[in-house]
């Protein structure tokens, strides 16, 4: 059993956190040239701000994640994101760290995105949101900075999107950020990614419910499309051979004969989650991130140069990837690393042996992986101890 | 400070751009970081050891050196080290020729298989040698390509690769009139500095 506190979560949780708000009414310029009427940003922050307002550590979340990162909301059962790595003496120890986790613009979970309302039509935006970019993202997020005062952060932290995120903001924010960490990451994505990605999209968007985008209108949930897109990157996001080891080919119910249904634990397990995901994800915004991600490209700007790129960064970088990744695999956070070197920049890197693929970041386990990340941690708050 | 890593240290020149070749604790790139503003990276596979590296602050790459180092471009280093470890390569020559294509310069240091403890243990014993430092059996030696001083100088001569500096040691990292005049008979350990043919 875990130790539990008065209130009863774990003691090495943080706890029952409170999602908080802030808004800009200014028109946001996104990259794409379309303007956003002013936003809101959903965030929440766990750990206390030191009085130089130097320990702050900026959490991006990734395709499906959100600002609930870590701790508890009044009546639920399960945590944050990541709570494996933010709380009291974790990884992300919140008792040194002043943690900000924000949901994007373009999200679905708080922040303006295309289920929450246009001020110029009164409706919900649906498929008329502007596209955003991890560029924008990156812009907004310092603007929640600066509204709590934060000049600089100690760590900008991500896995897969969100270690995008991470390198973006090294390099377009060089004196705001001391650390970058970037998890399962890559510098923009291959066509193998794109495609994947536009597989999904292409389940939500001939989804009949989908009804062009405006399901909410029309009352309806794309849940078979959203559902399918969900199954399809689950299965990217695990190793074949973990997979096997955690499902192997065990029968749920019926047999092999023929006669009535037949279920594989694994496919039990795919629809869970799909169908989990369905019921709280919305598909707009499905469609709009997966494009984040294949837009991206960190070179973009130098001719595909990521030395270039890098060129002007000034923080230390941890590039952390995980050995039986294929979503993104250690050979495109090497492609990060020899970049930095050539750049002359600092770098830790490592590839962590792990049968858990890409979602490996959000793991526990393995030992390795959180022994390392906390000892860079542990660097990153000598910086202001 | 550890004297061989003094040595070495001696060896490089301030604020250049040094790649450190399993790199271990990481101690000889603080040390340079440290007194001589190096630009420093080390290669290392053992996890204990990047862990270490990572709390000096020291850049650290998890990497086996086996998997070669073609990922460097021409060029990217001022030095390349490597400590002790060119006698466990599977082959030296293409080690030395990659050191010398991502580096303007390499540091090699080596035990010395020419030693007199070395000689007399095969002559005298007609067995292998095994010495305080080489005290691994034939069967077990990770050492699967020794060589004396004179095979180095021999091997540097036919590439046509310079030697710049040598300094040669004993077991406690000193060295005397008698390892200087008859490096390859009383020589433990050889630091050598190299460059481009």
């Amino acid at each position: 059993m875990e130790a539990k506190d008065e209130a009863g979560f774990p003691q090495d949780s943080v706890g029952l956190v409170v999602p908080q708000r802030a808004g800009w009414d200014a028109t946001f310029a996104l990259k794409s040239g379309a303007q956003l009427p002013g936003y809101e940003l959903v965030y929440e922050t766990y750990g206390e701000l030191n009085h130089a307002k130097s320990n702050a550590v900026l959490v991006c979340h990734a395709l499906s994640g959100n600002h609930h990162a870590a701790g508890y909301h009044a009546g639920d059962s399960r945590p944050g994101w990541w709570e494996t790595a933010i709380g009291p003496g974790k990884t992300i120890d919140t008792n040194r760290f002043f943690v900000v986790s924000p949901n994007n613009i373009g999200g679905c979970h708080g922040s303006t995105g295309p289920n929450s309302i246009n001020p110029q039509t009164g409706k919900a935006w649906g498929t008329e949101f502007p596209q955003v970019t991890v560029e924008d993202w990156v812009a907004s997020q310092a603007a929640l900075a600066d509204r709590l005062g934060i000049e600089r952060f100690a760590a900008v932290i991500g896995g897969s999107l969100g270690g995008m995120q991470a390198l973006y903001w090294a390099i377009e924010y060089p004196d705001r950020i001391a650390h970058a960490v970037a998890i399962a990451s890559a510098p923009w994505l291959s066509a193998q990614n794109i495609a994947f990605n536009e597989i999904a999209r292409h389940a939500i968007q001939t989804d009949p419910d989908f009804a062009g985008g405006s399901f909410l209108e029309a009352g309806k949930t794309p849940e078979r499309g959203l559902m399918l897109a969900r199954m399809l990157g689950h299965v990217t996001y695990l190793s074949g051979f973990g997979l096997g080891q955690r499902f192997g080919r065990e029968v749920r119910r019926g047999d092999l004969s023929g006669r009535g249904p037949l279920e594989f634990e694994v496919e039990s397990y795919l629809h869970y989650q799909g169908r989990n995901f369905a019921g709280k994800f919305d598909a707009n915004s499905y469609v709009n991130i997966t494009r984040v991600l294949d837009l991206f490209d960190l070179g973009a700007k130098h001719g595909g140069d990521l030395v270039r790129a890098f060129k002007d960064a000034t923080c230390h970088f941890l590039v952390l990837a995980f050995s039986s990744d294929w979503r993104f695999s250690p050979e495109r956070s090497k492609e990060i690393v020899d970049a930095l070197v050539a750049a002359r920049k600092g770098v830790v890197s490592a590839v962590i042996e792990t049968e858990h693929g890409h979602d490996a970041f959000l793991l526990r386990e393995p030992e390795a992986y959180h022994r390392l990340f906390r000892t860079y941690m542990d660097r990153v708050a000598l910086d202001f101890a | 400070m550890r004297p061989d890593l003094e040595i070495i240290s001696d060896l490089i020149a301030p604020e250049s751009r040094v790649l450190d070749l399993g790199c271990g604790s990481g101690a000889l790139l603080f040390h340079l970081q440290a007194h001589k503003s190096v630009n420093g990276y080390g290669l290392e596979i053992d996890r204990e050891q990047i862990l270490e590296c990572v709390a000096k602050g020291v850049n650290v790459i998890e990497q086996d050196l086996d998997e070669g180092l073609s990922h460097f471009s021409d060029d990217s280093f001022d030095f390349v080290v490597m400590t002790e470890t060119l006698q466990a390569v599977k082959r030296p020559d293409q080690v030395i020729a990659e050191m010398l294509r991502i580096g303007r310069e390499a540091i090699v240091t080596f035990p010395n298989f020419g030693h007199l403890a070395c000689r007399l243990q095969i002559a005298l014993k007609g067995r292998m040698p095994v010495t305080g430092h080489l005290p691994n059996q034939w069967y077990d030696t990770p050492n699967i390509h020794m060589c004396t001083f004179r095979d180095f100088e021999q091997f540097c001569r036919e590439k046509g690769i310079p030697i710049r500096e040598r300094f040669v040691v004993n077991n406690v990292y000193n060295n005397n009139w008698l390892i200087n005049r008859l490096p390859n008979l009383f020589g433990i350990t050889a630091y050598y500095r190299i460059g481009r043919a």
